[in-house]
């Protein structure tokens, strides 16, 4: 039986979390405030993932650049291969809100999509 | 000469909220004044995730987050102002304000709802010895500049202080291509959330050097290089224990300070330990029908407890404006001591308040396993173990005004820690 | 071929410059840096002395009292800000009052009026936040303050108007005499004069000793400071001096004419001409003396610390001639304190050398004013109506500390010898002075920067080559 002592990222809360883990199972998770913090635990030790924010480049709008996000979250170890693959995205204005602005990214499974409004410049 | 109801100085989180909770509650005349071009304020520049989750129940980005609140004031077809800057507020409430589009000109209002937010403490306040090139930043202007610009401000990074902006920039800079060599705290405890710590240094094998300082820039025309220290337990740099990374960016991520000249300016009492207004329990300032809210009034950990604050400033303003805010007749003082570094009220008017009095306050130190006090007069009447509490987290208590009627007597309300 | 050149385009070239410029001269002016006041002359006290503290029938003592007489009306002309805001040098010891004496006899023989002791109650109540641990003070009426970077841009700017060229980024590596004249090796390529004027400060023993066999030595003696917030820009009024003790050489304080809180400089002989970095010890040593004056002085309201050195001769002395064995070559040497005070004299003074050597008649449409940027932060309500009905730029606040538009901003860019940097839009509108210290204001003063210039933001700096502020787009580097 080993014990792991995580934070929470679920929340701006942080809670600490204590992680018991047999034969790379997580059998108990103790100190999180809300069923959220078992299930970081859960996925922490097994699939950790996370939602991915970059800016992607805008042609004719109020701003040269959109702020983006995955949908969902994506394994913490595709998180360059999205941000790469973001690199060549281009959008023209405007864009709005939940817009997709890359399908799939990295083979993740998981959309792009624009957190912000831009409006075309005039 | 523009008559208004209630004029918000400033369009970001605080004072959209406040102009929605303020229209909620019948007010049309309301006119929200924003120097930058478009609404949101600083949100629109924080693009990471993570704000939302008591408002919305969801987890939103810094613009998701200011666009609902857009549309809500779009909706309602709040006026507002871009690009216009207020230049002064008169103590009679007449406002002057310039922009490109309109000139100079100037609004009268029956009530004011300063929502201007906050900025960072720059380099030259924290007294950092060294040269003066180009490449040392704010972060918060590094944010801009990567986030809505898409530009780089530098390639080779060491970030001064823990709080969230630096630490949420140490992975903005990463993933955007930049090298971020380390964070340097002078405390011996991070500023910034647990969360960030995990989710922007961790992650991506940043070191985290607590109880350090910049002791040295190098570089006439381009950062160069920076000397970081060990400090002792007095904050000052210990000899020998010097260490050059060679960088061309310093980014500064050293405390927020409201940005309360306009206030000063018009009367308006600062309370020194928060440098924000000192408000009653209705967030009204000393000066009749001016309430504050958001950064403006104390600096906070998040934006929903922006909004839940400014919803309450917009609501009494319209109390204010509408007759029916109740005459200020008793202010009980209200303060933090031991280890309680300030509240929010700064004073409760027993028959002004609601039947839940929320008193926000940060500490002055990492705490573990203290006891939070409530003291009316010397009697406590409230005594919670906290866990832990850390200065970078705004922690809040609930006052019930049926327990404080119970006391007639009341001089005085104390928030203090105390051991077991 | 230029009749004369001037090598260096701080307070004193500038102001040697403006000088010539009234008469029919060829008139070059070089500066190695992006800017003109980019040396000694944007880092210094910004104080116009009254003249006490020079040696009697010096040269220095000359000039600076001739300086003082003529910075008011040359503030008026060329519209600039400067203050008589009386100066004060405080003795702490009553077994010093003889020093202050000295110091008062001194300042009679330099001819400058109206000095007088103060006993310790007198001071007090003119400046009720000085120290109680004084003896007495001296105070001079006709002390004063002024903008350095206003100063060194009205006469820069007047004298271009008036048919100056400047050649910023420029360094002259080799001055090589010729029969009747000059050839300055440059980095951008031969320059023939027949006047040399070595105003380069504290470089100013490199180009002497390219041309005399008299060898000098221009000490850098570097100065820290620390600038306080607007807020507390009232604590004194007058400029505070300290009398020197057996601790050493005090430091100052004083208001700005912008209205900040002034407080230095520590003074530290060094070697290197280009080391301007502020250090830990000397901040300290700073804040440690400067209480001696006005213990209350509220240091943590300190929004910028920087450092200036001051061009020091061992001689200690203004060197003002033509080196003998070089004719045509005027040394402007050893320019320290008082020299910002002294600089209008000193170009006149120049002038009147280079007459001398090469008698020329006055220019006729000689234009003697110059209206500089307008202030809309100062303005009236009437005023800013005004200037905004004229340009809407001038209702765009970019500076919100300071209060500077972007009509300011423009106008900074596209005067004569206008802003090429964000420190020369800094040095010529204070965006980016204040409270914040330019960390709203950066990026759209370099937006506008780029936008007037027609460049591209990734090109504009700080302060010339090598101090871009971007170094790339998003992902580049990925």
């Amino acid at each position: 039986m080993e014990m792991k002592q995580l934070v929470c990222i679920g929340c701006p809360l942080g809670c600490n979390l204590n992680v018991t883990i047999e034969d790379d199972k997580t059998i108990s998770v103790t100190g999180n405030t809300c069923p959220r913090g078992a299930d970081y635990a859960r996925k922490e030790m097994t699939d950790p993932r996370r939602i991915v924010t970059s800016s992607v480049k805008v042609t004719g709008g109020h701003l040269a650049s959109v702020s983006v996000k995955t949908e969902s979250d994506i394994p913490k170890g595709k998180i360059f291969d999205c941000v790469k693959a973001l690199r060549e995205v281009e959008l023209t204005a405007p864009v709005s809100i939940g817009q997709i602005v890359l399908e799939n990214v990295a083979d993740t499974g998981v959309n792009v999509i624009a957190t912000k409004n831009i409006y075309t410049d005039n | 000469m523009k008559i208004v109801d209630i004029a918000i100085i400033g369009g970001g989180p605080a004072g959209l909220a406040a102009a929605v909770a303020a229209r909620e509650e019948g007010v049309q005349n309301i006119l929200i004044i924003e120097r930058d071009n478009e609404l949101g304020g600083i949100l629109n520049q924080c693009i990471h995730n993570g704000f939302g989750l008591h408002t919305f129940k969801e987890e939103l980005t810094g613009p998701e987050y200011a666009g609902r609140y857009i549309e809500k004031v779009k909706e309602m077809e709040i006026p507002y102002l871009l690009h216009t800057i207020v230049i002064d507020i008169a103590d009679n409430k007449v406002i002057t304000v310039m922009n490109k589009e309109q000139g100079m000109f100037q609004i009268e209002a029956k009530a004011v709802i300063l929502a201007m937010g906050c900025r960072e403490r720059s380099r030259g306040a924290l007294n950092i010895p060294g040269y003066r090139p180009a490449g040392i930043y704010s972060s918060g202007t590094a944010q801009r500049y990567v986030n809505m610009e898409g530009r780089m401000p530098g390639r080779k990074v060491v970030i001064l202080g823990s709080g969230d902006i630096g630490l949420i920039m140490a992975r903005r800079m990463t993933l955007e291509g930049a090298e971020v060599k380390v964070v340097a705290e002078l405390m011996p405890y991070s500023g910034g959330l647990k969360r960030n710590i995990v989710q922007c240094l961790d992650d991506f094998g940043i070191p985290l050097k607590l109880s350090h300082t910049v002791v040295d820039i190098k570089g006439k025309k381009r950062v160069e290089g920076v000397t970081l220290a060990k400090v002792d337990e007095n904050r000052r740099p210990i000899p020998g224990t010097e260490e050059f990374y060679e960088c061309d960016t310093l980014l500064l991520s050293c405390g927020l300070i409201p940005e309360n000249e306009i206030s000063s300016q018009m009367g308006v009492e600062l309370n020194p330990v928060t440098s924000g207004p000192v408000v009653n329990e209705s967030l009204e300032t000393n000066v009749e029908g001016v309430f504050a809210c958001g950064n403006v009034l104390h600096v906070h950990d998040l934006v929903d407890y922006v909004s839940e604050e400014a919803k309450k400033a917009g609501e009494n303003a319209a109390a204010y404006v509408q007759g029916s805010l109740k005459e200020n007749r008793r202010q009980i003082p209200l303060k933090g001591e031991n280890g309680v570094r300030y509240t929010v009220p700064c004073s409760i008017d027993v028959g002004r308040m609601e039947e839940k009095q929320v008193v926000r306050f940060r500490v002055g130190n990492v705490y573990k396993d203290k006891y939070l006090c409530i003291y009316y007069n010397d009697e406590c009447i409230s005594r919670k173990k906290k866990r832990v509490m850390a200065p970078g987290e705004m922690e809040q208590v609930i006052l019930l005004k049926s327990k404080l009627e119970e006391h007639g007597d009341l001089e005085r309300i104390t928030i203090r820690l105390e051991e077991a | 071929m230029y009749d004369v050149t001037v090598i260096g385009a701080g307070v004193t070239g500038s102001a040697i410059a403006r000088e010539l410029s009234k008469y029919e001269y060829n008139v070059l002016v070089l500066e190695k840096n992006s800017d003109v006041c980019e040396g000694t002359s944007k880092a210094n006290s910004g104080i116009v002395h009254a003249g006490f503290d020079a040696k009697p029938g010096s040269m220095m003592a000359r000039m600076n009292v001739r300086g003082n007489q003529m910075m008011e009306q040359l503030s008026k002309d060329l519209d600039f800000s400067f203050r008589r805001n009386g100066s004060m040098v405080l003795c702490f010891d009553e077994n010093d009052l003889g020093k202050l004496e000295a110091l008062l006899e001194k300042g009679k023989k330099n001819g400058v009026p109206g000095l007088r002791i103060l006993s310790k109650e007198e001071a007090k109540e003119m400046e009720p936040n000085l120290t109680d641990d004084m003896a007495a003070a001296l105070f001079a009426p006709t002390g004063g303050i002024v903008c350095p970077f206003g100063l060194t841009i009205a006469m820069a700017e007047n004298a271009c108007e008036n048919g100056v060229q400047f050649q910023l980024n420029t360094e002259v590596n080799n001055v090589v005499r010729r029969d009747d004249s000059y050839v300055l090796e440059t980095d951008r390529g031969e320059i023939e004069t027949k006047i040399v004027i070595n105003a380069a400060g504290v470089y100013a023993d490199r180009f002497h000793n390219m041309v005399s066999d008299d060898k000098m030595e221009i000490i850098p003696r570097k100065g820290e400071y620390c600038l306080m917030d607007k807020k507390v820009g009232t604590f004194v009024n007058s400029t505070i001096f300290q009398l020197p003790t057996i601790y050493g050489k005090g430091v100052l304080v004083t208001p700005t004419v912008h209205g900040n809180l002034l407080a230095g400089p520590t003074a530290v002989d060094i070697e290197d001409k280009e080391n301007t970095q502020t250090t830990g010890d000397g901040l300290a040593e700073l804040m440690k003396k400067v209480q001696i004056s006005t213990p209350g002085i509220p240091l943590r309201q300190t929004i910028t610390s920087f450092t200036g050195l001051r061009a020091h001769w061992t001689e200690h002395e203004f060197l003002i001639k033509e080196v003998e064995e070089a004719p045509g070559f005027i040394d402007v040497a050893g320019i320290e304190s008082p020299g910002l005070t002294s600089a209008p004299a000193i170009g006149e003074y120049v002038a009147e050398l280079v007459q001398g050597i090469m008698p020329m008649g006055k220019k006729e449409n000689f234009k003697a004013t110059r209206k500089g940027i307008p202030n809309v932060a100062e303005a009236s309500f009437e005023e800013r109506q005004e200037l905004i009905r004229k340009n809407p730029a001038y209702a765009n606040v970019i500076c919100r500390c300071e209060v500077v538009t972007e009509g300011e901003i423009m106008d900074a860019i596209h005067r004569p010898l206008g802003a090429t940097t964000v420190d020369g839009v800094k040095r010529r509108t204070r965006a980016g002075m204040g409270r914040c210290q330019a960390g709203f204001c950066a990026p759209k003063t370099v937006e506008i920067l780029a936008r007037e210039l027609g460049k591209d933001v990734s090109e504009i700096t700080k302060s010339g080559e090598g101090s871009n502020y971007l170094t790339g787009y998003n992902k580049e580097d990925l």
